[in-house]
C-alpha cells in the first residue's frame, strides 16, 4: 500500500477558459509530480504583432481573450501612450475605468456563479443548478448582462469592444447614456452585497498557503485600469517599466504557455486575493462593509475563499461604476492625438484574474518592432502547481474521485484563462 | 429529456469569445437549454454525452495536427456542423502565420520551439471538411447564433444576411463615415454586427469578413484617393479575416 502509485488526472479541465489539464503522481505518501498541462495551441500573437501599426494593438490583442478583451485593450493602450509620451487622465481615464468595471462585473459574475459555484454545490455545471435552483442562475445571468451592458454602452459591444483607442476613445458617451444604466447598476450593487452573504454559506476546505501577493499600485485607488508600479507584500516595489527585469518567463515542456517567475524569488499570486490583501484600505465603503459583514479578514490565504474575495470585488466594481457615472462629465474631445515615437515601454492593467503586462517597442513611424505579453494565468501557473502540491499533501486520504474534484476546484480558484496564457492547462493525478 | 437534440460545442485555436457568445445570450440561454441537451461544452460543464451529436458548433481554426484530425471525427459523428466566428470560417487573426515562417514565429515567442506541435498554417474548417453553415464575425452576432439554433430546432433555413455593413448603417440612419472622410471597410464587409463602428464615428475594420461578391478593388481605389498608403491597405485587408479569399486576394494587390 505504501508504495502504491496513484495517478490523479483530468485530461480536459472544464469550466476554465481554454484548453488544459492536470496530472498529479503520488508514490505512497510522496508527491512525485504535479503538472498543469497546457495544450491550448499557440497562436503567436507576439510574433505577428511585429510589423503592425501601433494603433492596431488594442484591437489585435483583444483577440487573445474573449473573456477579458478590455484587459488586453487597456494594457496595450497604456503601453503605447507611455512610449509616445501621452497621458490619458480626467474623464477619459474615468471612462476606461468604467468600461473595465463592466468587464469585472461580467467576468466575476460568470466565474462566481457559473464556473466556480458548481464545485461548492456539487453540480457538473450551472445548467444542472438551473434545474434545481433557477434563481441562482437567473441572478448570475442578470448580473452578467449588466456588466456586458456597461461594456456595450461604452465599448460598442461586450466581446472585443470597438471603441478603445490609443489616446482615448473614438466616441465618448453622453452623461444621459451612462445615467440610463444607474437603476440596473443599483440592482447589481444590492445583488452583489447578497452574493457576498450567499458565497459565505458555502463550505471551504481548511487549507491555507503563505503567498507572495503581487498587484499594481494605482496610486491611491484600487487598481483596475492601470498602475505605474508593480508591488508585493514581500517588498517588491518596481516601476512597471522594470517588469521584465524582475519577472522571467520560462518555457516548460508540459505547457504551451510560458510560466512567469520572479527572479531569485519563489512563485507568486496575482488576482483578487492579491489585490484585496494589498489594497483593502482602498476599497469602497460598500465593499469593505460587505467584507466586514461576513467577518472576512483583511488578508485571505485560503485560495478556496477566492470566491468570497471575488464577490467583494464584484461589490467594488458595482459601487465604483455608480460613483464614476455620478461624477462623469462628457469630455469635449473623445481622444488625445497621439503621434508615434521610437521607443519601448510597458503597460499593465488588472484583468479580473490578475495583473496583465504588455511591452512594446516601436520605430519612429509607429511600426511595432517587438511585443511581449504576460497574462495573469502565466504568472499564476507556478503558484497553482504549488497550491496543488500543498493541497494534495494535506488531503492525501481522500478518494481519487474526491481528490480529483478538489484539485480541479483548486485550479478554478484562480479563474484561469488558458487562451490568454498560451503563449497555458490538463490535470492528472498519478499515484504509485 | 432523452429525445431533445444534442449539441456539442468544440474549441479549436481561438480566444473562446464565440462560445462565450452563447453564455452571453442572457435572456435566451435558459429557454434554449430547455429545448436541447448540451452534450459537450467544457467551458461551461464537466458533464459529457457521447456522440453522435445532432449539432456541433465549432469555434476556432485548425492550427495543429491534432486539430486537423479532430475536426474530421467531429464531422463523422455530427448531423450538422456549424462553424462559428472568424477563426472557424477564415483562420482568424492567427492566420497571419500563413504569410510567415512559422518556425521563426515559434522561436520569437518560445525558448524551446521543439516542444510545440503546430502546423504551418491556420485554416478554416471548410478547408478540411464539409461545413453546413458558417457564421462569420469576430466575435459572432448573438442574434445570428440564436437564429441559427432556432433554425436547426425548427428545421428551417437560418437567416444569415449576405449584404454589406452599409445596409445596417442605412437602417440605423448613421451618417456615412467614409463620406465624412474616414476610410471604412463597410462596403465590402458582411452585415451582422449592426454597424457598430460607424455608430462610434469609426470606420468598419472588417471583423465580419467579406460579404458575398465584394468589390474590394473599387474600395481600395477610393481609400487610396483618400490618402491611404499601400501598407495601410495591406494591413486593413489582412487582419481578422485576412485569409478569406476575397480579402486575401485584395491584400496581395498591395504587396507582401
Amino acid at each position: 500500500m505504501a508504495d502504491e502509485t496513484r495517478t490523479i488526472k483530468t485530461d480536459y479541465l472544464a469550466r476554465v477558459e481554454g484548453e488544459g489539464g492536470m496530472l498529479i503522481r503520488l508514490k505512497g505518501n510522496e508527491i512525485e509530480e504535479v503538472k498543469l498541462n497546457i495544450f491550448e495551441p499557440p497562436r503567436f500573437f507576439e510574433a505577428f504583432l511585429r510589423g503592425r501599426y501601433f494603433t492596431e494593438a488594442p484591437d489585435i490583442t483583444a483577440r487573445i481573450c474573449g473573456i477579458c478583451p478590455v484587459a488586453y485593450q487597456t494594457a496595450a493602450v497604456n503601453a503605447m501612450e507611455s512610449i509616445c509620451g501621452v497621458k490619458v487622465d480626467g474623464q477619459l481615464r474615468a471612462l476606461r475605468r468604467l468600461l473595465y468595471c463592466g468587464e469585472w462585473i461580467e467576468s466575476h459574475a460568470l466565474h462566481i456563479y457559473m464556473l466556480h459555484a458548481p464545485d461548492f454545490l456539487g453540480y457538473p455545471s450551472a445548467i444542472e443548478i438551473a434545474a434545481d435552483a433557477p434563481e441562482i442562475v437567473e441572478t448570475a445571468l442578470r448580473l452578467k448582462k449588466i456588466g456586458n451592458h456597461v461594456m456595450t454602452v461604452i465599448g460598442g459591444r461586450e466581446i472585443h469592444p470597438i471603441n478603445v483607442k490609443v489616446g482615448g476613445f473614438y466616441k465618448a458617451p453622453s452623461k444621459a447614456d451612462l445615467e440610463a444604466m444607474v437603476p440596473d447598476l443599483e440592482w447589481a450593487l444590492e445583488t452583489s452585497l447578497e452574493t457576498v452573504k450567499w458565497a459565505n454559506t458555502l463550505d471551504f476546505p481548511d487549507f491555507e498557503m503563505d503567498y507572495e501577493f503581487a498587484a499594481l499600485d494605482a496610486g491611491g485607488v484600487y487598481p483596475i485600469e492601470g498602475g505605474e508600479r508593480f508591488v508585493s507584500n514581500r517588498g517588491l516595489d518596481i516601476p512597471i517599466d522594470e517588469f521584465y527585469e524582475h519577472v522571467v518567463e520560462e518555457h516548460v515542456k508540459h505547457a504551451n504557455a510560458l510560466q512567469g517567475h520572479m527572479k531569485e524569488r519563489d512563485s507568486y499570486l496575482t488576482g483578487p486575493l492579491a489585490r484585496y490583501a494589498l489594497w483593502y484600505d482602498l476599497l469602497s465603503p460598500e465593499a469593505r462593509g460587505a467584507a466586514e459583514g461576513i467577518g472576512l479578514p483583511k488578508v485571505v490565504k485560503n485560495p478556496f475563499k477566492s470566491i468570497l474575495v471575488r464577490s467583494v470585488e464584484l461589490v467594488e466594481a458595482c459601487a465604483e461604476a455608480l460613483r464614476l457615472i455620478r461624477e462623469y462629465e462628457q469630455p469635449a474631445e473623445a481622444s488625445i492625438e497621439v503621434v508615434p515615437k521610437a521607443g519601448a515601454a510597458c503597460g499593465a492593467s488588472e484583468a479580473p484574474r490578475g495583473t496583465l503586462c504588455h511591452r512594446y517597442e516601436l520605430d519612429d513611424k509607429g511600426i511595432i518592432l517587438d511585443a511581449t505579453i504576460t497574462p495573469p494565468t502565466a504568472q499564476n501557473q507556478p503558484q497553482i502547481e504549488a497550491d496543488l502540491r500543498g493541497f494534495v499533501g494535506q488531503f492525501m486520504d481522500l478518494s481519487n474521485e474526491e481528490l480529483t474534484l478538489r484539485c480541479e476546484q483548486a485550479i478554478r480558484n484562480y479563474d484561469p484563462c488558458i487562451s490568454c496564457a498560451t503563449h497555458f492547462l490538463t490535470l492528472e493525478i498519478e499515484r504509485t | 429529456m432523452a429525445d431533445l437534440p444534442t449539441i456539442a460545442i468544440w474549441k479549436f485555436s481561438s480566444c473562446d469569445g464565440c462560445q462565450l457568445t452563447l453564455l452571453d445570450c442572457e435572456d435566451e440561454l435558459l429557454g434554449i437549454l430547455g429545448r436541447v441537451q448540451i452534450a459537450y461544452f467544457p467551458e461551461a460543464t464537466r458533464a459529457e454525452i457521447e456522440g453522435p451529436w445532432d449539432l456541433s458548433l465549432v469555434e476556432g481554426s485548425v492550427t495543429t495536427p491534432e486539430e486537423a484530425e479532430r475536426i474530421k471525427e467531429i464531422r463523422e459523428k455530427s448531423g450538422l456542423v456549424v462553424a462559428i466566428g472568424a477563426c472557424a470560417t477564415a483562420g482568424g487573426i492567427q492566420a497571419l502565420r500563413n504569410w510567415a515562417n512559422v518556425k521563426e514565429y515559434a522561436s520569437t515567442v518560445y525558448a524551446h520551439p521543439e516542444y510545440l506541435e503546430t502546423l504551418e498554417t491556420s485554416t478554416p474548417h471548410s478547408d478540411h471538411i464539409a461545413v453546413d453553415l458558417e457564421l462569420q464575425g469576430c466575435p459572432i452576432s448573438k442574434v445570428q447564433l440564436v437564429d441559427a439554433l432556432l433554425a436547426v430546432l425548427a428545421g428551417r433555413r437560418p437567416n444569415v444576411p449576405t449584404s454589406a455593413v452599409c445596409t445596417e448603417c442605412k437602417r440605423r440612419q448613421t451618417p456615412c463615415v467614409q463620406v465624412l472622410g474616414t476610410p471604412c471597410l463597410g462596403p465590402v464587409t458582411q452585415a451582422g454586427c449592426g454597424a457598430i463602428c460607424p455608430s462610434f464615428a469609426r470606420g468598419c475594420y472588417g471583423c465580419f469578413g467579406p460579404k458575398e461578391s465584394p468589390n474590394t478593388v473599387s474600395l481600395a481605389k477610393r481609400w487610396s484617393e483618400m490618402g491611404a498608403s499601400e501598407d495601410q491597405l495591406l494591413r486593413a485587408f489582412r487582419t481578422f479575416n485576412g485569409y478569406k479569399p476575397a480579402f486575401r486576394e485584395e491584400s496581395a494587390r498591395h504587396g507582401g
